[in-house]
């Protein structure tokens, strides 16, 4: 249909205002249906402008040669203390979930960002430090939330089992395995399964984006499968550090289950 | 209403075949309290010291003296929310004492290893609480080694030799408890802490599960059995314990709570004489 601004990838500000058609769309729905999410829909449309926006300024200046390569890690940093931040309100009856969010956001990060540059796999420069870290943090973040929350439902809803394995004289660490493995489970599963659905059911961003902006598609395509095994990294290497730790937090050095605000034991 | 009350676990007449199923006057419950004993024959196997557990700012337990002895079915009663679970999984350091002491033949309680201590003061809990997969999957958390042992296990608790292959949650309330005791008893616990284990079972189930247990304590194992039901008190008590709000009962509250229900006259008061 707009063949011509597909082929440069450009989307001018007039652009932008047409595409808003399309959230006159979902509020028409909103109000069809009654579901009193106009407000919302409104709302998100403009914060996603406005914080875009931002960042793409801030990236503007991350990105220039000038800027030495500091204020990208930097900017990594901030991300994944945001992300922390985002994971203690998304997960509110996780007891310490910020430093164990911090925690396993920063490994995550610096393992799969040491692998991606360390075996060259992409260049180290703030075009790829700052989207890739994004890629890990922004991914990273879902599936940390759904861990954590699991481990916590897990205990909770099983402290009778798990204290019918320490009654059995079990350590606290196996114990808690079976509840800590089935956390871990359904908290990667999702993205194993997008990892499946890959081109089939959809196209990820990355690849859309590159072929948007006229990259070729084996290239796009290539990258995006870097871009994949990276999430899948970044998503295992998270959750199992969240789960685990998490999983230490409830009990006592003395292998005794701490009582859980959810807990009815 | 003294707090600090001191109730060694009151004596009863030692259980004969006769008294099976028959509540006993509550006078033939009381015995002289015993004074302390804490070597030879009579040595208890858990003593407790003047023990509170406080949680969120409440005495669960509050200054709790008392004790409990080898080879015999210790009942640990008292109306709901009085601690007697709290009491009960103090002794496998399920949980542990905000102040005071808990004696394990004698040795203090926080100076044993959590692990080696819970396999030999083993528990059943209030609802059966198997895990997922076949009773042979749940025997091998508690034993490993499984084979011959398992089986023998399930023979303990009347329950056939060949269902190692039955899943879990194909079973009755009252099977589902018997395999819990089954895999307590494979750790080879010289104790048993019985959490309410018959609070949802029915009336033959019960009764199975109090005789297997009565019958572990003639053999020798020590077990602390927690029950409000004071007709199974009647049962299979060879001593008692009632706490109230958190605190053992003074003998006078004692009598009067098991004279109450006994007689089946509603709840005690705290009519003590």
């Amino acid at each position: 249909m707009t063949a011509t601004s597909v082929t440069t990838g450009y989307v001018g500000w007039v652009g932008l205002v047409a595409s808003l058609a399309l959230v006159g769309m979902a509020v028409a729905i909103s109000l069809w249906q009654r579901l009193d999410l106009e407000r919302s829909l409104v709302w998100a449309s403009v914060r996603a402008i406005v914080q875009l926006l931002a960042v793409g300024a801030v990236l503007a200046v991350v990105l220039s040669p000038r800027v030495p390569l500091a204020v990208s890690w930097l900017w990594v940093v901030f991300m994944v203390v945001f992300a922390a931040e985002t994971i203690r309100r998304r997960a509110p009856e996780v007891p310490r979930a910020r430093p164990l969010a911090l925690a396993s956001l920063g490994l995550a990060t610096a393992v799969t960002l040491l692998v991606l540059f360390g075996l060259g796999i992409f260049p180290l420069d703030a075009r790829t430090i700052v989207p890739l870290a994004g890629m890990v943090v922004g991914n990273a973040l879902t599936s940390t939330v759904v861990a954590a929350r699991r481990v916590v439902a897990e205990f909770s809803d099983k402290r009778s089992e798990v204290e019918a394995r320490l009654a059995l004289g079990l350590s606290s660490r196996d114990a808690s395995r079976p509840y800590v493995r089935d956390a871990l489970r359904t908290a990667m599963i999702p993205q194993i399964e997008a990892t499946k659905a890959v081109g089939l059911v959809f196209l990820p961003g990355a690849m859309t984006g590159l072929i948007l902006a006229g990259e070729k598609p084996l290239q796009a395509v290539l990258v995006q499968a870097a871009v994949m095994f990276l999430i899948l990294g970044a998503v295992a290497t998270t959750s199992a550090a969240m789960s685990i730790g998490l999983a230490r937090q409830l009990f006592t050095a003395d292998h005794r289950l701490v009582r859980l605000s959810r807990a009815t034991g | 209403m003294n707090p600090t009350a001191s109730a060694p676990a009151t004596g009863l007449r030692a259980r004969t075949p006769a008294d099976e199923g028959v509540a006993r006057p509550v006078d033939e419950h009381r015995a002289e309290p015993g004074g302390p004993a804490e070597a030879g024959p009579d040595e208890p196997v858990f003593s407790f010291r003047d023990v509170t557990l406080r949680f969120d700012a409440t005495d669960v337990l509050d200054r709790v003296t008392c004790r409990f002895g080898d080879g015999c079915v210790s009942v640990l009663t008292g109306p709901s929310g009085a601690g007697k679970t709290t009491l009960l999984r103090l002794c496998n350091r399920l949980d542990v004492p905000t102040t005071g002491t808990v004696l394990f033949r004698g040795r203090d309680l926080a100076t044993l290893d959590p692990l080696a201590l819970r396999r030999r003061v083993g528990m059943v809990f209030q609802r059966p609480t198997l895990f997922p997969g076949t009773l042979g999957d749940n025997f091998a958390v508690a034993a490993p080694a499984g084979g011959r042992a398992h089986e023998d296990a399930l023979e303990a608790v009347g329950l056939p030799a060949d269902w190692l292959d039955r899943p879990g949650d194909q079973l009755s309330g009252g099977e589902a408890q018997r395999a819990c005791l089954a895999r307590t008893l494979l750790t080879g616990p010289e104790v048993l802490l019985m959490d309410e284990p018959t609070a949802s079972l029915d009336f033959a189930a019960t009764r199975t599960l109090e005789e297997l247990t009565t019958g572990l304590a003639r053999t020798g194992m020590a077990v602390i059995w927690v029950s409000h039901d004071l007709s199974q008190v009647a049962r299979i008590a060879d001593t008692s314990v009632v706490l109230l709000e958190g605190r053992v009962a003074t003998d006078g509250e004692a009598t009067a709570y098991l004279a109450g229900s006994v007689r089946h006259e509603g709840p005690p008061g705290g009519e003590a004489p």
